[in-house]
């Protein structure tokens, strides 16, 4: 039998795969890495892509789509660290600023659409008063 | 004396809020289950980042990364604070908020600012009533949390520490601890400190690629996040059995109500064909 590793593919809301496998190739920052057992420990980033494992006992090569994250891999462990979501500079930048321009809006206008909430309890009160003065007046 | 008919109508009320309420109960369940699943399916990717954080802080001291330095003065103060969208699960909102303001009011007290990052329609409505200084907020994240709202925010509170605007980072969000059981815990995210990251495992170290810096900064913000993540999934299963314990009781409550006001309408019944009878009795005896 040939030798295997112990493969980990997990992103932030679930685990993608574990098991074992004998030969893994993933889409690394600075080229295309194929992975054996027993590889010295490297860790790197990843690229979107498609991450291919060669499972003990099977044919076919398993695929898994990986929209970029962390690549470790230690002699018998390798780790992916996988993104849930489409990462860059770019794009985080984006919707930091889209954050902060909320952030910004809500300091803004805090007296317009804060108050909802605000508005439901002084409706609530009123439609209360509203009955205990009916109440009343039927008692007369 | 209450009439029969207006006791029927106040009965009819409260078996309709019972119903609701019961109905709230068991959406309350399931989703809690879901929610314990997605808490714990967060997990395993937690552990890993941090395993490999904790190896890469102790491999590499030349390279400190601004998040594991301790700074010497502490100005400002940043704090997420996590809660749910909606309100009717009992005290969970209440008790984060009160754990907030505590903690503010003592930072304020010793002339540290507060920065706040608002995680949920309740603690953004709230820190608007308050006044604080918001740095930025999600809302709306519904029962599945995605990673990919909270990178913004997470980014704008990271960037605001790398600036130095902030000194130090909280996160204040309730913990799950079972069904019956949530607590409101505050913790400590940057400076990220040694003991959390645990100590590292042999002498050897990996080859980087591209190189040590660029691989340690992408995978301590990821650590921040995850940790953020993981705080908003806790969140959403402690808001999601909250509500099922609070809505039980309010079912019990309503039963209670229920069957108080049956015995009394009962009485009035009774009491009422009772005069009927001594009435017709009388009218007899007087012919």
């Amino acid at each position: 039998m040939a030798m295997t590793m112990h493969v980990d593919v997990v992103s932030a809301e679930r685990s993608l795969f574990s098991g074992l496998a004998e030969f893994l190739v993933a889409p690394a920052e600075m080229g295309e890495v194929g992975v054996y057992p027993r590889h010295t420990p490297l860790i790197t980033r990843i690229k979107p892509g498609t991450v291919r494992l060669k499972l003990p006992d099977h044919d076919e090569e398993e695929l898994i789509y990986v929209s970029g994250g962390l690549l470790e891999i230690q002699p018998q462990v390798v780790t992916i660290l996988a993104d849930t979501a489409l990462r860059g500079r770019d794009l985080d930048e984006a919707k930091a600023q889209e954050a902060k321009q909320r952030a910004e809006e809500a300091m803004r206008d805090r007296s317009a659409s804060m108050d909802y909430a605000k508005a439901q309890a002084e409706l609530a009160e009123a439609v209360a008063q509203l009955h205990a003065i009916q109440r009343l007046r039927k008692q007369k | 004396m209450a009439g029969g008919k207006e006791i029927r109508t106040k009965i009819k009320s409260v078996q309709n809020t019972q119903k609701i309420t019961r109905a709230m109960e068991m959406v309350a369940a399931s989703k809690m289950r879901k929610a314990q699943d997605r808490m714990r399916a967060a997990r395993p990717y937690a552990e890993k980042i941090r395993n490999v954080a904790a190896h890469l802080s102790h491999a590499n001291p030349e390279y400190k990364h601004p998040f594991l330095v301790k700074r010497d003065s502490l100005r400002r103060i940043g704090v997420i604070v996590v809660t749910s969208d909606k309100g009717l699960c009992g005290g969970l909102n209440t008790n984060v908020l009160r754990m907030v303001l505590g903690r503010m009011k003592e930072w304020e007290g010793a002339n540290h600012g507060v920065e706040i990052c608002a995680v949920g329609t309740k603690a953004l409505g709230f820190m608007q009533r308050m006044g604080a200084s918001i740095l930025s907020h999600v809302t709306h994240l519904g029962d599945t949390p995605h990673m990919e709202k909270l990178i913004g925010p997470v980014k704008v509170v990271l960037d605001a520490y790398n600036e130095g605007r902030i000194d130090a980072l909280y996160i204040c969000y309730t913990r799950f601890i079972n069904t019956m059981k949530q607590e409101p815990v505050l913790e400590q995210l940057l400076p990220i400190s040694g003991e959390a990251l645990g100590s590292a495992t042999g002498h050897w170290d990996y080859i980087y690629e591209p190189d040590a810096k660029a691989v340690v900064d992408e995978l301590l913000v990821r650590y921040i996040e995850t940790l953020v993540y993981q705080a908003v999934a806790e969140n959403i299963a402690s808001e999601q059995s909250s509500r099922m314990v609070a809505m039980k009781a309010a079912s019990d409550n309503a039963g209670n109500v229920i069957d108080e006001l049956k015995l009394i309408y009962n009485k009035t019944r009774q009491a009422a064909i009772t005069k009927e009878l001594s009435e017709i009795v009388a009218g007899a005896a007087a012919v």
